[in-house]
């Protein structure tokens, strides 16, 4: 654990340092903030003490930020080198990965942790049902650990940060729409599976405020499953050819 | 510490990078690994500090196998690697902060570590610096900052001494010198003085096998064999080349060129000529003005092996 937190506090230091932190938290914000308060359907359009506004742009945005921020993580490492000497120090593939994907998620929290005032402003607005907002928060955190982690696989399997965003954003089209699309075309057992994949279905489910645990069980899974092929393609040098 | 290695082998695809090789490394040795580009250098030592396993056999650390206990072994060894990669967007004392946790060196003594070891590799002046901007001794001072900084009872060494000036490869050599007294010391290179300087063995690979283990004079001498002698002869009259090729002893004669009276000197194996020229002269009362052995160097016991 102590391992694992110390690739997590270089990684967000390094976020910190390098200042895509401070750029993505603005651009979030004024992202989020622009479309949930002053245009189109805004909060005051809407006439609710609601962030559902809120919760579906940045459902978008952070689809988009997150492979900017995960990009960097294994690709970087693996194009300078630096990988074998990480991996030659007294910690295991697993703990580099998961310290990773941590560093990644408090990122996004911060973000998140940034957006409070909009929860404090609809509060004082209206009577807000705080179990929506808060299943809402939860949502956009699994959703964005679910991204991180594909994200990190992506990175993990290149040595361009290019190509791993984009292919992040390509695995990532799937979850956050194709699979939702596909849902809806096909019938029956088709077309359940892929309402199941999709991460919008368990998303809105949270964000409605019921914490289901298949929706929980989800997000867990493909966290695994992210984190897994990563430290595993970071162990292919161990492959036997 | 001790290092076994046993019958070890890695492919990469099809090619053999490292054939079924086996040797021992004592505890306080400092050895080289020499070849030409390609041996198998690099990989044998990815193979000791854990980052690939072998294809087959076994790495052994004092007991410790590389391929059951990697973690056990990755505390006890330091490692530079070959082209020396660091997060170069970290400032000098965060970069062995982080590699001193990770390597889990005691808190309380984090602080006096950074300290000695910014003191040992002469970081001084440059400490706070982001890694990025020193030059390439610097960050190579890094690098070996970087591998000590837990004390490990092993340094795995890829080509320490690339980038630095002259002056910097000598106080590298003193240091690793220093440490080797202690340690076990594997370094490659293929500068041969620098190995000759440095190493109390020295084990030359090529194509993936061991072809020479030995300190640097057993090598001279096995690839030795013949006396070689450079003979300088003034005469007024006869035939030098002639009669020097009269001498039982003597196998071959080259005339040096453009150098009157030089002579390249063989003599047959097990055989020596010095008396005997050295007689020729006073017989035919020549003068010896010069008389010296040539002893093989390091360089051509290196190419003989590795053509």
């Amino acid at each position: 654990m102590n391992k694992i937190w110390i690739i997590t506090k270089r990684e967000l230091a390094s976020f910190f340092d390098s200042l895509i932190a401070y750029v993505l938290i603005i651009i979030f914000l004024g992202l989020s903030g622009f479309f949930t308060w002053l245009f189109g359907n805004n909060v005051f359009l809407m006439n609710q003490a609601s962030l559902q506004v809120f919760f579906g742009i940045a459902f978008w945005s952070l689809f988009f930020f997150i492979p900017a921020i995960t990009m960097r993580m294994l690709a970087e490492e693996n194009r300078a080198g630096t990988i074998e000497l990480l991996s030659t120090k007294a910690i295991s593939d697993w703990q580099i990965v998961v310290g990773k994907f941590l560093a990644c998620v408090l990122l996004v929290l911060i973000a998140l942790l940034c957006t409070l005032p909009y929860y404090i402003t609809v509060s004082q607005l209206g009577s807000a049902d705080h179990g929506v907002i808060i299943g809402g928060y939860l949502g956009l955190l699994l959703l964005s650990a679910g991204y991180i982690s594909i994200g990190i696989f992506c990175s993990s399997i290149t040595n361009n940060q290019i190509v791993a965003f984009l292919f992040a954003l390509l695995i990532g089209i799937f979850f956050q729409l194709l699979f939702d699309v596909m849902g809806y075309t096909f019938r029956g057992a088709f077309g359940s599976i892929f309402n199941y994949l999709s991460m919008r279905t368990h998303f809105d489910s949270l964000s409605r405020g019921v914490i289901d645990s298949r929706d929980l069980i989800y997000f867990g899974s493909v966290i695994m499953a992210g984190l897994a092929f990563s430290q595993s393609m970071l162990s292919r040098r161990n492959w036997s050819a | 510490m001790s290092i076994v290695i046993e019958e070890l082998t890695k492919k990469y695809g099809e090619q053999k990078a490292v054939n079924n090789i086996s040797f021992e490394v004592k505890t306080g040795e400092v050895v080289g690994f020499l070849g030409p580009n390609g041996a198998g250098k690099s990989t044998t030592m990815k193979m000791i500090t854990c980052y690939m396993s072998p294809t087959s056999g076994d790495i052994k650390l004092d007991g410790l196998s590389v391929l059951n206990q990697p973690e056990e072994i990755k505390k006890k060894i330091g490692y530079l690697p070959e082209n020396n990669p660091l997060y170069t967007d970290m400032a000098i004392v965060d970069y062995l902060r982080f590699t001193a946790e990770i390597q889990g060196v005691e808190k309380s003594k984090i602080s006096s570590r950074i300290g000695d070891m910014i003191d040992m590799c002469g970081l001084g002046v440059e400490k706070h610096k982001k890694i990025n901007e020193l030059s390439k001794g610097y960050r190579q001072r890094v690098g070996l900052a970087q591998a000590m900084i837990h004390d490990p009872e092993v340094l795995i060494l890829d080509e320490p001494t690339t980038g630095l000036d002259p002056n910097q490869i000598i106080e590298i050599r003193k240091l690793i010198k220093k440490l080797g007294k202690e340690k076990t010391v594997i370094l490659s290179s293929h500068i041969l003085s620098e190995v000759e300087a440095t190493c109390d063995r020295i084990l030359i690979i090529n194509r993936g096998r061991i072809v020479a283990d030995g300190s640097a004079d057993t090598l001279r001498h096995q690839s030795q064999g013949q006396e070689l002698l450079t003979v300088h002869i003034e005469a007024s009259t006869g035939d030098v080349h002639k009669a020097l090729l009269g001498l039982p002893t003597v196998e071959k004669i080259d005339a040096l060129e453009g150098k009157a009276g030089f002579f390249r000197v063989q003599s047959k194996p097990e055989s020596l000529s010095r008396k005997a020229i050295f007689d020729l002269c006073v017989q035919n009362k020549w003068y010896l003005m010069e008389m010296t052995g040539i002893e093989t160097r390091l360089e051509d016991v290196f190419r003989e092996l590795t053509n």
